[in-house]
């Protein structure tokens, strides 16, 4: 189990993956948005989306787990 | 001159303009989003409105909410800042439509300048050396390929109308072009709804390097010389310098000539400024042109003396320029240190709570502050929350007064570059004036890495 951690603090723009799909390692499962920038959120490794812990507009601190992939 | 104007902008612009006018005892209303509530510029202002939701289309790019906002407070004309609407023409046209006064150029020469094919072909009939490059859109990447042969990789293929560096990539192939052309093309589409190319050849270890200019209407145009704004992360600028370090006295007053040259062909009022590529033996190249004031204006205003928001106010009120340009003459040197709420090492925004920010006070030390020591950095705008502006009688002396200064420089709570500042101003290569615009990549990145 792996947990994607937001690598900056921002408002969740889009969410791509849903919970129960299977990602690859590499593949987006969200994206930030913060300060005129766009920050893509990966997966490290690949597996299957278990939680997904933030919804579109929430707003995250860097740290903070965006998923859980199993 | 105006007794009242709006001011169509926020953070540390807005409260720059504010400086200006009470100067004058010219009132000040602001506009502001749920976001910027807590804003100091919001309480310098004579006057605020609210005009929406956090975001910038819900609020500082709504038109109709900000011309509601100075019809309600009475005032005469709108200053647009830099970015949002500043170099909006409908905004500028309907601004004057309502019977207000847009404090900026005509709409019509925004629209020209603001698209980047027009804008090349106009400098080039007016007889200002542009980069060797395609006339017109490029149609698609097989014509791209051709031209690229033709004028030699490595070329940049950029999106007519783009900006901040989006829409933009240097390639030195076919496979590179191909790839690069399409990508940014798709780009250039989602972010400014306008997929029109062009190709560019590219120079090689440019510098960046940009003349304001400030014009009347009765016919008076001058120039108050260069900026020197190479350094930059991004695409965009971090630290800018006045006088450059690189120029001779004879390429400064050429690209000061060619500019006031742009300007009288133009027609151009108010204050504005043409941004050039420097190569490594002086030749100059047009890039764009800015129709507004830019981040980096108070270096120009720390080494000639002249506020470029007073002579704004009085070009738009229509007063006649009151100096000519053997008037003005360069006084010392003036650095600006852009300071961003950003990681140091990746670039990273970095929005959240403030707990402490504490200024260097010294003479000679400027500060434009968008935020105050517990404000909430908002995750909407630019990462941009400050300037330090330090003013030296040369450049040694500005360096050092700067890197006293950004060692007395406090800001917790969020990440700041201010690590990256202080790593930049002590480099050797910055010291020696080796300001081109990969510094970053070519100096600052390396460093960072081996430590």
């Amino acid at each position: 189990m792996t947990e994607i951690k937001a690598s900056m603090a921002g408002s969740v723009w889009k969410i791509v993956a849903q919970q129960g799909d299977s990602v690859a390692a590499g593949e987006d499962i969200a994206i930030l948005e913060s300060m005129k920038m766009e920050i893509p959120i990966p997966a490290e490794d690949g597996g299957t989306v278990k939680e997904l812990k933030v919804a579109e507009g929430d707003f995250v601190n860097e740290g903070d787990v965006i998923a859980i992939i199993e | 001159m105006f007794s009242k104007i709006l001011i169509a902008n926020r953070g540390e612009i807005a409260a720059r303009i504010i400086r200006t006018c009470q100067r004058f005892n010219i009132k000040t209303a602001a506009v502001f989003s749920e976001a910027d509530q807590d804003a100091p510029y919001v309480q310098q202002a004579d006057e605020s409105y609210l005009i929406g939701k956090p975001r910038v289309n819900e609020s500082y790019l709504n038109v109709e909410k900000i011309i509601k906002a100075a019809k309600e407070s009475g005032a005469e004309a709108i200053h647009p800042g830099y970015g949002l609407l500043s170099e909006n023409a409908a905004f500028a046209e309907r601004v004057k439509q309502e019977g207000l006064t847009f404090i900026g150029p005509s709409a019509e020469v925004i629209a020209e300048m603001g698209d980047k094919i027009a804008a090349r072909n106009v400098m080039k009939a007016a007889g200002v050396p542009v980069v060797p490059g395609t006339m017109e859109a490029v149609e698609n990447v097989t014509e791209a390929k051709n031209i690229a042969e033709e004028i030699g990789y490595p070329v940049m293929v950029k999106a007519a109308a783009g900006g901040g560096g989006i829409g933009m990539q240097s390639v030195s192939s076919n496979e590179e072009l191909a790839k690069a052309f399409e990508s940014n093309q798709k780009r250039a589409k989602t972010f400014f709804g306008d997929g029109k190319m062009f190709i560019e050849k590219q120079i090689i270890n440019p510098r960046h390097i940009e003349i304001q200019v400030l014009a009347d209407h009765h016919g008076h145009a001058l120039h108050l010389f260069e900026r020197e704004c190479s350094i930059q992360r991004r695409h965009q600028k971090v630290i800018e310098e006045a006088p450059s370090p690189f120029l001779s006295e004879e390429t400064r007053k050429k690209m000061g000539d060619s500019a006031l040259q742009a300007v009288q062909t133009l027609g151009y009022t108010n204050a504005g400024t043409i941004e050039f590529l420097v190569d490594e033996n002086e030749n100059f190249y047009f890039l764009e042109m800015n129709t507004r004031l830019q981040v980096e204006h108070p270096v120009t205003e720390e080494i000639t003396g002249i506020d470029l928001v007073e002579q704004q106010l009085r070009v738009a009120a229509g007063e006649a320029l009151s100096f000519s340009q053997n008037d003005l003459v360069i006084n010392g040197h003036a650095i600006e240190a852009r300071i961003y709420a950003e990681d140091s090492n990746t670039f990273y925004p970095s929005p959240g709570q403030l707990t402490k920010l504490s200024l260097p006070e010294d003479p000679g030390l400027r500060h434009e502050l968008a935020v105050h020591s517990n404000s909430f950095v908002s995750p909407f705008y630019d990462p941009m929350i400050a300037k330090l502006i330090v003013h030296g009688e040369s450049r040694e002396a500005a360096v050092q007064k700067l890197t006293a200064a950004l060692h007395q420089y406090e800001i917790e709570g969020i990440k700041s570059n201010i690590t990256m500042l202080k790593r930049i101003v002590t480099n050797e290569h910055y010291l020696q004036g080796h300001t081109t615009t990969s510094f970053i990549q070519d100096y600052y990145l390396p460093a960072i890495s081996k430590s």
